[in-house]
């Protein structure tokens, strides 16, 4: 399995220290200096750039292909987001003090809840044009992507070996020649399979961003998000079921064309080496690397790169980095300006609840947001006792593994909001509660990631230790309790915390969905955020956020983070 | 090719310092008052035990680390940084995995800005000389560990240094291999056809310091000094079974045991106080070593490096040895010879019970660390305390690795002796086995 960062574990386990209440107070800050300026605002925008989206089958492949370069450009500025965040972070130490801790906080908020935000803002930007629109939706995908592989490739550059560190230095390679040639390549794996996980996500978020409702206002982007919401409101059934489709070819060729030889590819950045189990090359990579034409262009393509990255643009490092000390005093004045800009987000927060807040309402969200954990808890549950036999079983049997590990891959790519019509119709149709019934919405795209963890887990599992059990005649619940649970945890936990992660973010989908005029709405932090997002009321909205991440970063810190050391520990090879 | 500078020395090293902060207060000297000088033509190595410093010397000449106090001249001019004309070996080859042999090797000329075609003249070359050729386009993982040595070689060749700086470059290989490679590179330079000035070579193994060097200094731990200086008479090629040269590894090896008791003859009572670094040894190999010193034809007394040939040893891995049995009274060490005591014949004869019991007597009288682990979980109520105290206790006198590695050894060596329990997960020590 590649060298997995999830961003809840990137860094080491710890209680949340003052760094972290910083970095949360300035992301909250931050939103409410948006929030006045989206207020004052909203009055032009009347009618600004609603295109027509049609619901012909015959308009899907050009609006797949919207939705797809809509996901490819977020994609640039996340890599590019990522280098430079990722790179200062792990070269300043001034700066790392506050970028991690705030990255920890960014990536802790649900993207959806300020997607309305976003949207207002960005609109303005670019009056009267659909490109405002555009960056809108690149951004809520830009920031659905980019903090999980920031943190992997920050991760890499404070991990990179110091054997190849001393290499770098004692043949004196520029620090643009040290970034190419050692740093790149080294975060590489990581950087690309948390790239893909990225992705996976983001397709949900680009059909959610292409439709937004603000207030009394609805943006619509052509795209296929726009194009089931359209559908969702005609109650157009044959409509969804051809967006489904069109979806299910666009995540296939990605799959095919982009991941699966990127990921193959990328292995050869891998630093241990010892030879790994050879996975079967992708199709795409044996076309490429095989075919004389294409492997001519790859090549110059890549000798070009690799020219551009030998240049010896930066100065050499001349010191001995080791005996620098740091000096005190511009220590204490950026702590001095650190502080002031805590100070400020505070005040603001203060305004703000002061302003608008009430006790009560604080209490009411802490109470849906309670609600709202039931459901994720609920749905991850579901996804470990349904999928962790039937993964076991599956990891157990190498080639059963090898078709379906990918598969899950591709099914966690496959953006659940676009099934959750289906669904929708039956809770209506047998007039089923929704505070119970709305719950499979979150099931649909989370359970996935459970899967395809505990299938890696079981594959990795070590042979001599299956046929000792078996010698031992270690059986039924003694086989489960002693041997494949915990040999299998590590990659469980880090299922679960992904299928968590994802569930959170859900809720504010799952948990108000409508069909035609029928609305569906389970309590929970989830429709909170929801509904202030439909009334335009910030205050509300950026409450629901406040709270939810609040319960995001508790529940990472105090129950997944020991959960997942305890696992690593006591799996680790003697 | 190399006498031009016969003037004055490539490298300069006087009185260098270095120590690393513990915390405000302490201070770990790890290097203390070191001269060196380097001159043309000659393959100068650095001997010692693992952690007496001579890694870190070499790092101080490679410009990677900044000495603390002393000077570094590098051509008659101060050491700033990694330097033009000095070239690393590296222990662990040091190898960019994603690039081929041919790009690895490469990689110091494109650090220089050199045009690619003289650039990939120049690697061919490198790449021909240390027998690589046909390797061109591997991967470093294709490769074998002996294969992989050989690009770290040609790496530091292609940029035709003066000075070639070696850290253990063939410790991570195997007997045969590391074989091959030496005798190749002392080939290589009896015939002139490195382009290098002069080596200088870390290494543990006293065989091969006195099979490549023409100079051997001797380092000596805590805090890391030159304890001896030694030349190497015998010319090119040089074979391990004449007499002068096993006479020079006895000697070296009598320098070695001697230099850990600097007032005396003997290491038998150095003393141990709490913040003694005790070396991660296992109990087994310990038991084991009174027992094969205790049979024919040691009977109780065997010379060091015959021991280490016999067992296969390196004096690295055999030092530690007799000096954990010195330490616990079991044997005595003496000029490059070991001797079991009384009681380490004793030991050799008991069965396990019997075995567990002396350990732990030996234990609380000589290990003053166990002996404070054991006498604090007795006087607490719960019989229970955390590691961490002691950690931390024992950084004051050593760096974190030393107090790891201690901490660790004092660990197994009680459990051996179930002088006192440990439990992983709180950190703690109990005088019970946790349930």
């Amino acid at each position: 399995m590649p060298n997995i960062t999830y961003p809840a574990m990137a860094i080491r386990p710890r209680l949340p220290n003052a760094w972290d209440f910083i970095a949360a107070a300035a992301v909250l800050g931050a939103l409410m200096g948006v929030a006045p300026a989206v207020r004052g605002t909203f009055a032009p925008l009347t009618t600004a750039g609603l295109a027509a989206v049609h619901l012909d089958p015959a308009a899907l492949p050009y609006y797949a292909v919207r939705t797809t370069l809509r996901m490819f450009a977020a994609l640039v500025c996340s890599i590019l987001f990522t280098l430079g965040y990722g790179t200062l972070a792990a070269k300043s130490r001034r700066a790392e003090v506050i970028l991690v801790p705030l990255l920890d906080i960014l990536q802790s908020v649900p993207i959806l809840g300020f997607l309305s935000f976003t949207v207002v803002f960005f609109v303005n930007l670019f009056p009267g044009r659909v490109l405002g629109l555009e960056f809108a939706a690149i951004f809520a995908i830009f920031t659905s992507q980019a903090w999980n592989m920031t943190f992997s490739f920050y991760q890499s550059l404070t991990t990179v070996p110091p054997d190849l560190d001393e290499a770098a230095r004692s043949f004196r390679l520029s620090a643009w020649q040290r970034f190419w040639r050692l740093e790149v390549p080294f975060a590489m794996p990581g950087l690309v399979w948390n790239t893909m996980l990225s992705m996976s996500g983001a397709w949900f978020f680009v059909v959610a961003s292409e439709a937004i409702t603000v207030g009394s206002h609805t943006w619509t982007l052509p795209g296929i998000g726009s194009f089931v919401a359209l559908a969702l409101a005609h109650r157009n059934l044959a409509a969804v079921g051809w967006a489904i489709a069109a979806m299910l070819v666009v995540i296939l060729i990605y799959d095919q064309v982009l991941f699966r030889p990127l990921v193959a590819w990328a292995d050869k950045f891998r630093v241990e080496t010892t030879a790994v189990v050879p996975v079967p090359e992708p199709w795409v990579l044996a076309l490429l690397r095989r075919t004389r034409l294409l492997r001519l262009g790859s090549r110059t393509i890549g000798a070009v790169l690799a020219g551009l990255g030998g240049l010896r643009l930066a100065p050499r490092q001349s010191r001995a980095p080791i005996s620098r000390t740091p000096s005190r005093t511009a220590d204490r004045l950026w702590l001095v300006i650190v502080a002031l800009i805590v100070a400020v987000a505070l005040w603001r927060i203060f305004l703000f609840i002061s302003a608008g807040l009430t006790l009560a309402a604080f209490g009411e969200t802490l109470i849906d947001g309670c609600f709202s954990l039931l459901r994720v808890l609920a749905a991850v549950a579901i996804s470990i006792l349904v999928w962790l036999p039937i993964g076991v079983w599956m990891g157990l049997r190498p080639r059963v593994a090898r078709l379906a590990q990918p598969a899950a891959q591709f099914l966690a790519a496959f953006p659940a909001n676009l099934l959750f019509p289906l669904i929708v119709i039956l809770i209506v149709r047998y007039r089923l509660d929704p505070n119970i019934w709305l719950t499979p919405l979150m099931l649909i795209g989370t359970q996935w990631y459970v899967l395809f963890n505990v299938i890696a887990g079981a594959a990795a599992f070590p042979g001599d230790l299956r046929e000792a059990a078996a010698n031992f005649r270690v059986r039924g619940v003694l086989w489960w309790r002693r041997v494949i649970l915990p040999g299998i945890l590590p990659y469980l936990v880090t299922g679960a915390i992904t299928a968590m992660g994802n569930a959170w973010n859900t809720t504010i989908v799952a948990e108000v969905a409508s069909w035609g005029q029928t609305t569906l709405v389970a309590r929970g932090l989830g429709a909170y955020i929801a509904e202030a997002t439909n009334d335009g009321n910030t205050a509300h909205i950026v409450l629901g956020i406040a709270v939810m991440s609040g319960f995001v970063v508790i529940l990472n810190r105090l129950l997944w983070r020991p959960l997942y050391e305890f696992a690593r520990r006591r799996a680790a090879p003697i | 090719m190399d006498m031009m500078l016969a003037g004055g020395p490539l490298l300069e090293v006087q009185a260098c310092r270095k120590a690393y902060r513990t915390d405000a207060a302490t201070e770990l000297l790890v290097l203390d008052r070191v001269d060196l000088r380097i001159t043309a033509g000659e393959i100068v190595g650095l001997l010692g035990r693992s952690g007496s410093g001579k890694s870190t010397l070499l790092r101080v000449v490679a410009g990677l680390l900044s000495p603390s106090g002393g000077e570094v001249r590098w051509r008659g001019a101060p050491l700033v940084g990694p330097a033009e004309g000095i070239a690393m070996v590296f222990q662990s080859f040091a190898l960019f995995p994603w690039l081929t042999v041919r790009e690895n090797v490469g990689l110091g000329l494109e650090a220089q800005g050199l045009p690619p075609a003289e650039r990939a003249e120049r690697t061919e070359s490198a790449i021909d000389l240390i027998g690589l050729g046909g390797y061109e386009g591997a991967y470093p993982k294709e490769l074998s560990g002996g294969m992989r040595q050989r690009v770290g070689l040609a790496r530091a060749l292609v940029v035709h240094p003066d000075l070639l700086l070696m850290d253990e470059p063939f410790s991570a290989l195997d007997v045969l291999t590391a074989e091959t490679l030496r005798t190749d590179l002392i080939d290589l330079w009896s015939e002139k056809r490195l382009p290098v000035k002069s080596m200088l070579m870390v290494t543990h193994n006293i065989e091969e310091a006195v099979l490549m060097c023409d100079r051997i200094l001797v380092f000596s731990a805590n805090p890391g000094r030159i304890a001896s200086e030694l030349r190497v008479p015998f010319p090119h090629p040089r074979n391990r079974l004449d007499k002068p040269f096993r006479q020079m590894v006895d000697d070296i090896y009598a320098v070695m045991t001697r230099r850990a008791q600097p007032t005396g003859r003997h290491i038998a009572a150095p003393a141990p106080a709490f913040g003694t670094a005790l070396h991660p040894v296992s109990t087994n190999l310990l038991a084991g070593l009174t027992e094969t010193l205790a049979q024919p034809p040691y009977d109780g007394r065997a010379d060091l490096p015959a021991l280490a040939t016999a067992l296969q040893l390196e004096a690295d891995e055999l030092l530690p040895l007799g000096e954990a049995l010195a330490l616990l009274r079991l044997a005595e060490v003496e000029e490059g010879d070991i001797r079991l005591t009384d009681a380490g014949r004793r030991f050799a004869a008991a069965d396990t019970d019997t075995r567990k019991a002396m350990f732990a007597a030996a234990l609380k009288a000589h290990v003053p660390l166990a002996a404070a682990i054991r006498q604090v979980l007795e006087e607490r109520w719960n019989h229970r305390a955390s590691a961490e105290r002691f950690r931390d206790e024992l950084e004051d006198h050593m760096s974190p690795e030393y107090a790891h590695d201690t901490l660790h050894t004092v660990i197994s060596w009680g459990r051996y002796a179930e002088l006192y329990a440990y439990d992983e997960e709180a950190d703690q020590f109990s005088l019970e086995e946790p349930a």
